[in-house]
This record gives C-alpha cells, structure tokens and sequence, in this order.
C-alpha cells in the first residue's frame, strides 16, 4: 500500500469501501483471505497471458482455427482460465483490422489481459470508437491505411473480444516467447499493431 | 424516439482519446476484488449480479455518472445493491463508516 506509514484521510469513497468489506466480513459474507486471494489472483493476470495465446495461434495453424472457433477452450488448452465468460476472438488480417471497446460500461478481456486502462473506459473512448474509428486510432497513435476496413466489436456482459492481430513481416522463425514478447495489450485491444524493432 | 440513457454513449460526439491511465490504488483493487467475490466466481457465496451492478450505476444522476471515479461507482453500486438485497442495512453501514472514520483508516 502506497498511503502505508504516512497519515492520509480517507476519501468519502474509500471509506465506504473499507467500510463495506468490514460489515461483510463480520457477518461472514466474505472473509478477509478471500479477498486477499482475490486480489493476488487480479495480480497474476496480465497482457503476459493474452501474449502467450497470440504467439501460439501464430506458430500453430491448428491451435489458430481452434482459437477462432472458441476461444475459452483453446485458452483452457494453454491452462489459462476464462472465469465465467465467452472469449470470443477477433483475427486481424492485411484487409481488415479490428478494435473492441465496450461502449455500455467498460467489459474488457480481463482476465487474458488484466484490469483496462482508464481510456478505455472513457466516455471519449466509448462514444467515439464505434462512429469514427480510424480519428481515434490516429489520435492513439495508429495510423490504418486508407485500403484496410476497420471493424469494431463492442462488447457485452456476457461475452467478451479480443484482437489477434496480424503477425507483422520480419518475424519467421521466431520463437513462441520472443512472439509474445512483441505482443503488448494495446495490439489486443487493437489500439495497436506488434512492432518489429531492429 | 426512445431516449437514451446517459451511460449509453456509443457514437455520440465527444472529446478527443488520450492515453490516460493510472495504477489503480489498492481501495480500487479491493473494491473490485470484493465484487469478484460477491458474484461468486471465486467460490464465495453469490449475492449478486454483474447485471445488478450495471443496473445501479446505469441509475446514478448523470453528473455523478460523469464527475465520480471509475470504482466509486462500484462501490456505490455494490453497496446499493446489498442495501437492496437486504444483506447490510443502511444504518449498519453508516455506523461502520463512523467508527473506521474515528480510527482513522
């Protein structure tokens, strides 16, 4: 904890949260290592892991199929766990491009990417997305050429997308993990393309 | 036509995208950790919904919507949402808030 040590008061918000958790511990809902479990698992899920499925589905043309097909059980076949929810994923290709956004709240790959970015959940974000995609991609610092479509998914509570983008030239005969590791979060959310640095 | 509600944004005009982002403050973690629990993913008892979060933060007046923080939402909503559901009262949640505010933390 940041604020350990030093007196800080509590905003009105983290006081009904500290608040909240004590009631619900003292009547048993939840218990205190519950939570701290809970926590450690958030602490666990990265881009790492959405990296991980973009590298095999790229060096593994059957995984590629399975992966498109149903996303939560391919991932189950990495031994990476997809809590209560359909992934579905998204296959960028030299035609099209894709990005998701979630314009109703923030619903995001979770648990293959860890916790979104505050953009994302942005009302700048969520109402310009769906209408003028190529702007907003430009003002994140992508520019998709005038010939590739853009298609945006947007997500739902129930389901959620995420990017598989095109394995940029350059890259045969890499391995698994030195593919993961040109695969950032941003090219899975689609807000950007893996990069070949030389 | 049906009028839209305030958290129902898609396409609408807004301001430019920046690449704003925070480390999330270990209250925003817990709050969310606390909802994971709550929906019994992590084998904790379910008392409630993702839709029930939804419902109560799609409910808050639009200024609150846009002036509070991205997980004082939630933790409104999800106090909300058991105050509903009858699992805490409000007046034992005002009484914990008093006491943890004498403490200091």
């Amino acid at each position: 904890m940041t604020d350990r040590g030093s007196y800080q008061p509590l905003t009105y918000f983290q006081l009904m949260e500290v608040s909240l958790r004590e009631l619900l511990v003292e009547k048993g809902v939840v218990t205190d290592a519950q939570v701290d479990e809970t926590l450690e698992d958030m602490r666990r899920r990265g881009p790492e892991r959405g990296a991980r499925v973009v590298a095999r589905a790229w060096t593994d043309p059957e995984f590629r199929k399975r992966l498109l097909a149903d996303g939560t059980a391919a991932c189950e076949e990495l031994g990476l766990d997809v809590p209560a929810l359909r992934l579905v994923v998204v296959e960028s290709t030299p035609e099209v491009h894709n990005v998701i956004v979630c314009t109703l709240c923030s619903c995001y790959p979770r648990m293959l990417l860890g916790l979104p970015p505050d953009w994302y959940k942005s009302r700048n974000y969520r109402s310009r997305v769906v209408r003028e995609p190529r702007i907003v991609l430009a003002e994140l610092g992508l520019e998709v050429p005038g010939d590739v479509q853009i298609r945006v998914h947007d997500s739902t509570a129930e389901m959620r997308y995420m990017v598989l983008p095109l394995r940029p030239p350059g890259t045969g005969g890499w391995s698994e993990e030195r593919l993961a590791s040109i695969v950032t979060r941003d090219c899975m959310i689609g807000v950007a393309v893996p990069e070949v640095t030389r | 036509m049906i009028e839209r509600s305030h958290h129902d944004m898609g396409g609408l005009p807004a301001g430019p995208v920046e690449r704003g982002e925070h480390d999330y403050a270990e209250w925003e973690l817990r709050v969310d950790a606390l909802m994971t629990l709550l929906t019994g993913v992590r084998s904790a008892k379910k008392l409630m919904t993702v839709d029930e979060l939804r419902k109560n933060i799609e409910a808050l007046a639009p200024d609150a919507y846009d002036t509070m923080s991205y997980y004082e939402r939630w933790v409104i909503s999800i106090t909300q949402t058991l105050i509903q559901r009858g699992v805490i009262t409000t007046e034992q949640l005002a009484r914990k808030m008093l006491e943890v505010e004498k403490r200091g933390r």
